[in-house]
């Protein structure tokens, strides 16, 4: 299984853009093993950004997950103001607490223009770029989530910190 | 019945399953439609759950190539009834139970040492023949990329004639 599309610029991305080692995640915001992987993640980020550029793109299982749709929503909102990523990891890190006021006050306590907030939310542009990525991840064969691709393949990811770092080996 | 798993080029047999306790769902009357028949082991199983809950969220991406996705199993109507409701899944589950199994057998995938369906995935065209099988192990999710791949062939050779 490989990746597709591959990276563009219309990817939530972070790290280092010239990095050697691309991790790509299809993730859901209300996914508890989503949630695990998010320390994961931010501890890799920490260790190896220097050689690593993470993506993230949206696989909101909306059926079994009410608030995922909305929480991709508010994360791709907010990164129309620039602050994607603290949105997602206040997304995670209140993940257990999720409820229809949640976005609101994330936007207000990451001091977002809220009134552009609501607008962007509304907006048709971002869900389609959520139903983009989500059809690129079954394209992708993702089947559940998180997957991960390292630069495009898929990666033999098994909960642990050590799955990841055994995908950022030279070859 | 099938020993091995119904291959493209395979007139789909035709049957008739239960889909609601009151409902019967007959696959000819689907015709003029494109199918993705879905045999997997058994409702509330995690990975079964998995890939219906995928399938479930894909529909619109069926549905733009004129394909509905239909699961089969050898559990009970009722039994899909509550599997259905608890997920949330919005479209039909067949019940394989009477006689057990025998729609899983004609397709060539009948596990009879588990008495249950095998994961099998077919993709049925408008005139009811198999474009594209795939039989996957019993604890792996296919996912739907095959699924997506075997339309969009589809949708290209229809332009070419």
């Amino acid at each position: 299984m490989s990746l597709k599309p591959p990276i563009t610029h219309n990817d939530q991305q972070t790290g280092n853009p010239d990095a050697s080692f691309v991790l790509v995640e299809y993730g859901d915001y209300q996914c508890e093993h989503c949630g695990h992987a998010y320390p994961l993640i931010k501890r890799l980020l920490k260790e190896k950004g220097k050689d690593l550029l993470f993506v993230f793109r949206n696989f909101p299982l909306q059926e079994s997950h009410p608030a995922a749709y909305p929480a991709a929503l508010a994360a791709e909102a907010a990164g129309r103001q620039g602050k994607f990523w603290p949105m997602h990891d206040m997304i995670y890190e209140h993940q257990d607490n999720l409820h229809g006021n949640s976005f609101m006050q994330f936007a207000e306590a990451l001091k977002l223009d809220i009134e552009r907030f609501r607008e962007d939310v509304e907006s048709d542009a971002l869900g389609l770029k959520i139903d983009a990525d989500f059809e690129s991840g079954v394209r992708s064969g993702v089947n559940g989530t998180p997957t991960f691709f390292i630069n495009g393949e898929l990666l033999a990811y098994d909960g642990t910190y050590a799955s990841l770092l055994a995908a950022l080996q030279p070859v | 019945m099938a020993d091995t798993i119904l291959a493209k080029g395979a007139q789909a047999p035709d049957f008739e399953l239960s889909c609601t306790p009151d409902q019967r769902l007959r696959l000819h009357d689907l015709k003029g439609k494109r199918v993705i028949l879905a045999f997997y082991p058994a409702d509330w199983s995690p990975v079964c759950s998995d890939q219906m809950a995928l399938y479930n969220e894909s529909r619109k991406l069926f549905q733009q190539h004129n394909a509905e996705v239909i699961g089969i199993s050898v559990d009970s109507k009722w039994c899909h009834l509550a599997f259905e409701q608890d997920r949330h899944l919005h479209f039909p589950l067949l019940a394989d139970f009477e006689p057990k199994g025998a729609i899983s057998r004609l397709y060539g995938v009948y596990n009879e040492q588990e008495g249950q369906s095998k994961r099998a995935l077919f993709v049925i065209d408008e005139e009811g023949l198999i474009r594209w099988s795939y039989l996957s192990p019993d604890g792996i999710n296919p996912g739907a990329d095959g699924i997506l791949e075997a339309l969009e062939e589809m949708d290209n050779v229809h332009e070419e004639k």
